[in-house]
């Protein structure tokens, strides 16, 4: 083992030692949705090493991995953490070839057309159960990834993928309400405050389909996952009553704006709002609940290094290195023992790990059948083209465009009778 | 013979990036996800009839605005002397050195609520107004993104009008505006056919400008075709008929552009 890796874990490890020594007071609070009966790892931290002759198997046969991950979403080595990718790098002597996708759509349609091969992807809970269907995924082979032991019982067998056969827990987060407490006045609690004309103007909504849609139909009390025409309806109903309310439908645009006070409530992620540079933001669950989100490692199809992709996977599941990953993403881990690893200010964060009773209420994504998601995009597109107004400032430049045409045919016509006569002459 | 040989690296160019991902296009819209054949595409592409007709409509009115900008500004620069045309014109340029997104989001800073404009007027205790997150705003970021296209070949075709010619029709007695109307207009016709055709077309096809200056709630084509291939519903079938759409639609105004091209009628002129 690399000397330099295991001189910087050394200081970490003696930190988590603590931890455990204390008898694992970072189970203390009640927050996180774990079996508590069922302690977990209880190891030495100290003795704790990588397995050299496991991840040892495929040095000095040059051997890489494609991974194909969301942007900034794996630790590189800023802020003093660990960088994953090098780190496996030099420990395997496996390249690791990292690309980035913005979407699960856009991962979706590269791994659909062929057009390119990753040996390890993160798509999200309701992404991971249409590969699975359209037979996209691999199975993983467990005894290559020993780390799985780690992992929150809670998040195995989840409903996106039953038994776990073709993914496990990367990260897990869940969509909230952002709002800057010098705007609003009370705290929120429920989905409501986004139809509160109080805010005219003054609201950020997302600007995709199904975490809109989502939004919504949990305001109605429905399921997230409903394939119900007459609920999606009614859900696009109360989206389009929203619109005048709403100052514009954004993604990535909600960090700048709710940094410069452009808006005063947004939905968005509550992991990545965390990162917002204002000291006025707030986050908060609503109470009616919300769609909890899970991004698992899967393995493609057409993967051409399995064993390298399992080993990987198992990487990213070693407890320091994940605690250190997470730790940079911000996000929920579902690893045990990298949660016990992590700060108490972490542990405790009611927005990373909400109390049991709002997870209770809080539902994954599901895969919808096409005709339920040819629906969702059809009604949301008629959110976004509703209420459109007419633009009476448009007839003027029309009006000269039209001028300009006649005067055109009416020219021609003189121009070419004057050509005619200076022919004739 | 040899001409033909010459051409050949074009052709095959041509044949690869252009009629190829067109059939492509093509199949996509008229087969089914199971690779059956149907219409159903442009059926359910009709429904979004509003969209498209919207997006036309934001085009045309763009593209008027930059006719009503660049003309008086291209002939002033055209009658200028060398030199100042060539400082005037890369000025002209010069924002087209930025990336795209860059001026959109450039815009997008300037506009919002608390945006440099509005804080400038609240200085002087005017607005704040409602600038970002309209329709107007999405027709300003086309009108900004793409004058240069109109402004360029407008200057291009005037620069060529002989000031002889004006000076021939100011001789004879012609106002200043039956000049501009009679001499300069229908020379400077082919310049206005391409300019309208290079703002048009990128305009009815944008997408990031309304996202991004239009707050995403003024859906244009562009939106909806990126919304079949990366939204939830993957659809490319859909988005490959609707992008057949479009291209009917570009077609019929680039007939309709190409009815100031009548090479007998710029013959009879400059007789």
């Amino acid at each position: 083992m690399d000397r330099t890796i295991l001189r910087r874990m050394a200081a970490f490890l003696c930190l988590a030692a603590l931890l455990a020594a204390n008898g694992f007071a970072c189970f203390a609070g009640d927050s996180f949705d774990l079996d508590r009966d069922n302690l977990p790892y209880t190891g030495d931290w100290d003795a704790y090493t990588y397995d050299e002759e496991y991840y040892g198997q495929l040095r000095g046969q040059g051997a890489s991995i494609n991974f194909y991950n969301w942007g900034e979403y794996i630790s590189d080595g800023s802020d003093d953490l660990i960088d994953v990718i090098s780190e496996f790098e030099d420990l395997t002597d496996i390249k690791v070839y990292y690309t980035n996708f913005a979407t699960n759509e856009e991962l979706y349609a590269k791994l659909k057309s062929g057009a390119a091969s990753y040996d390890v992807i993160i798509p999200s809970d309701y992404m991971i159960a249409r590969m699975i269907k359209e037979d996209m995924l691999l199975p993983l082979d467990y005894d290559n990834i020993p780390n799985a032991k780690y992992m929150n019982e809670g998040f195995m067998d989840p409903n996106y993928d039953p038994g776990s056969v073709y993914s496990l827990p990367y990260a897990w987060n869940t969509v909230a309400i952002i709002y800057n407490t010098s705007m609003v006045e009370e705290e929120p609690d429920s989905w409501g405050i986004l139809w509160d004309e109080t805010y005219a103007g003054q609201i950020l909504m997302f600007n995709n389909s199904r975490d809109a849609f989502g939004v919504a139909l949990k305001y109605l009390g429905y399921s997230l996952n409903t394939e119900d025409p007459d609920q999606l309806r009614e859900a696009a109903e109360l989206l389009k009553e929203q619109k005048p309310l709403v100052q514009a439908y954004v993604m990535d645009q909600m960090f700048d704006k709710m940094e410069n006070n452009e808006a005063a409530i947004a939905t968005y992620y509550a992991g990545d709002a965390l990162l917002i540079d204002n000291d006025d933001i707030d986050i908060v669950i609503p109470k009616e609940g919300t769609n909890k989100f899970v991004d698992a490692i899967c393995i493609p199809a057409s993967a051409k290094n399995k064993l390298g992709a399992e080993m990987f996977i198992n990487f990213l599941n070693e407890p320091v290195v994940n605690a250190q990953n997470i730790e940079y993403i911000g996000y929920g881990t579902a690893n045990l023992a990298a949660y016990c690893l992590l700060d108490e200010e972490l542990r405790d964060d009611p927005v990373l790990y909400p109390s049991q009773e709002i997870l209770d209420n809080s539902e994954m994504f599901v895969n919808l059948s096409d005709e339920a998601n040819l629906l969702l995009d059809q009604l949301w597109t008629e959110v976004k083209a509703s209420n459109k107004n007419v633009m009476i400032w448009g007839i003027l430049p029309c009006a000269t465009i039209a001028a300009i045409v006649i005067g055109k045919t009416w020219y021609r016509r003189r121009t070419a009778k004057r050509h005619r006569y200076m022919m004739e002459d | 013979m040899k001409a033909r040989i010459a051409a050949a690296p074009y052709l095959l160019w041509a044949a690869l990036f252009i009629v190829v991902p067109m059939g492509l296009v093509g199949y996509y819209a008229l087969t089914d996800m199971n690779g059956g054949f149907t219409l159903d595409n442009f059926v359910q592409g009709m429904r979004f009839a509003p969209v498209i007709g919207s997006s036309v409509w934001l085009a045309i009115i763009a593209t008027a605005l930059c006719l009503a900008i660049a003309y008086p500004l291209a002939y002033l620069i055209s009658r200028k002397s060398a030199n100042t045309q060539r400082t005037l014109v890369l000025l002209v340029m010069l924002p087209m050195w930025m990336n795209f997104l860059l001026r959109t989001y450039a815009w997008m800073t300037l506009l919002e609520n608390n945006g440099v404009i509005n804080r400038l007027l609240g200085m002087i205790g005017l607005g704040p107004y409602e600038m970002i997150n309209t329709q107007g705003a999405v027709v300003l970021g086309m009108v900004y993104n793409y004058l240069p296209f109109m402004i360029l070949p407008l200057y291009s075709v005037m620069t060529k009008i002989e000031p002889s010619l004006i000076e021939a029709a100011t001789d004879l007695g012609c106002s200043p505006g039956e000049t501009l109307r009679q001499v300069v207009l229908p020379l400077s016709l082919p310049g206005i056919a391409t300019g309208i055709t290079m703002v048009f077309v990128p305009s009815v096809s944008t997408f990031v400008i309304s996202v991004m200056l239009g707050g995403g709630s003024f859906m244009l084509i562009g939106d909806l075709i990126e919304m079949q291939f990366l939204g939830n519903a993957y659809n490319p079938n859909l988005g490959a008929a609707l992008s057949l759409v479009l291209m009917v639609i570009l077609l019929v105004c680039m007939a309709l552009t190409d009815m100031f091209h009548n090479p007998e009628e710029k013959e009879g002129l400059l007789l």
